[in-house]
């Protein structure tokens, strides 16, 4: 599959989806002007690579701001990601933040009473 | 003098009077016009650049952030008029970035089709009676359910900004004629809370 990898600004996220190397990542900013253009290639992606992958997939999301439109995308990719380990693959979801934000640590929590998938809440120091 | 020169007085001590009506509610930012993008990322870095070199604490530079984004994007996804029947939507409105001793307000206001009024006032009051559980719940549902809209808005604006600041909005609706309402919106953000 092709590689995407895009740059993030500061509206828009860093995103890795490489399947040669296992990068599966969403971190930095998300506040995109259109949040469905920017994240559909991404969904578009995980639904075709949700059909050929074989190994385990640990999606990682290390944000540190992302508004409301977008958390409703990160929801769909965590969907498809449910879907991928209900239909019999390995995944695993790392969610990780800052140790002082809260908020993003509870956004996490949010996500995994969510969705039905392993998950894993890691906390790092911005230091 | 003639009628231009009183013109120019009345306006130049109106330009006073502002000022001086910003220092009375320590006004930090005003702006009257169409909220774009550009407007919002101009905004919340001009903002997030004063509370650093103010030294504020990570938790309250955050809130602020997130609050002003999702009250400038509710303006400019939302704000409208109706001009022979037909819906403009102009994403125009007023933003006011207060701070005081004690706390960050941020406040917007905008025009709303009075056929907006009670489902508005519905979900106000909703967030407002509801905990920090509670409202965590109802995240949870309106994310779960919620379609983005074809505005890019997911329903979850309000919730968040309630979420976020623990303190229930402010709001109110004016009246501008037989059609129209000045929505108000006010969020408070309490400083020094870690």
């Amino acid at each position: 599959m092709e590689v995407i990898k895009i740059v993030g600004t500061d509206d828009t996220p860093s995103v890795t989806l490489d399947v040669a190397n296992e990068i599966f990542e969403v971190s930095g900013r998300s506040l995109p002007e259109d949040v469905a253009a920017f994240y559909e290639p991404i969904l578009d992606w995980i639904e075709r690579y949700s059909e050929e992958a074989t190994g385990k997939t640990v999606f990682n999301f290390k944000l540190v701001y992302f508004n409301t439109a977008s958390s409703k995308m990160l929801l769909d990719i965590l969907l498809k990601l449910e879907e991928m380990y209900e239909s019999g693959k390995e995944v695993l979801v790392r969610w990780h933040f800052p140790d002082d934000d809260e908020d993003m640590q509870e956004a996490g929590e949010e996500y995994a009473d969510i969705v039905e998938v392993p998950f894993e809440q890691i906390s790092y120091s911005m230091d | 003098m003639d009628g231009k020169g009183t013109d120019i007085k009345e306006f130049l001590e109106f330009i006073y009077s502002f000022y001086k009506s910003m220092k009375e509610h320590h006004v930090q930012l005003v702006y009257e016009g169409e909220i774009t993008h550009q407007i919002t990322k101009a905004f919340t870095s001009l903002t997030e650049t004063n509370m650093e070199l103010g030294e504020e604490s990570q938790s309250t530079q955050k809130k602020v952030f997130h609050v002003m984004v999702e009250c400038l994007q509710n303006v400019g996804k939302h704000a409208e008029y109706i001009v022979d029947t037909e819906i403009h939507r102009d994403g125009r409105g007023i933003f006011l970035l207060c701070k005081n001793e004690h706390e960050y307000t941020i406040t917007t206001g905008n025009m709303v089709n009075k056929s907006k009024f009670s489902e508005m006032t519905e979900v106000l009051e909703k967030i407002n009676s509801l905990d920090k559980e509670g409202l965590k719940q109802l995240y949870k549902q309106q994310i779960k359910e919620g379609r983005l809209s074809n505005k890019g808005g997911a329903g979850l604006g309000f919730i968040d900004i309630a979420k976020k600041t623990g303190n229930p909005l402010i709001y109110n609706f004016l009246p501008i004629n037989d059609e129209y309402l000045f929505f108000v919106l006010t969020s408070v953000i309490s400083r020094y809370n870690d």
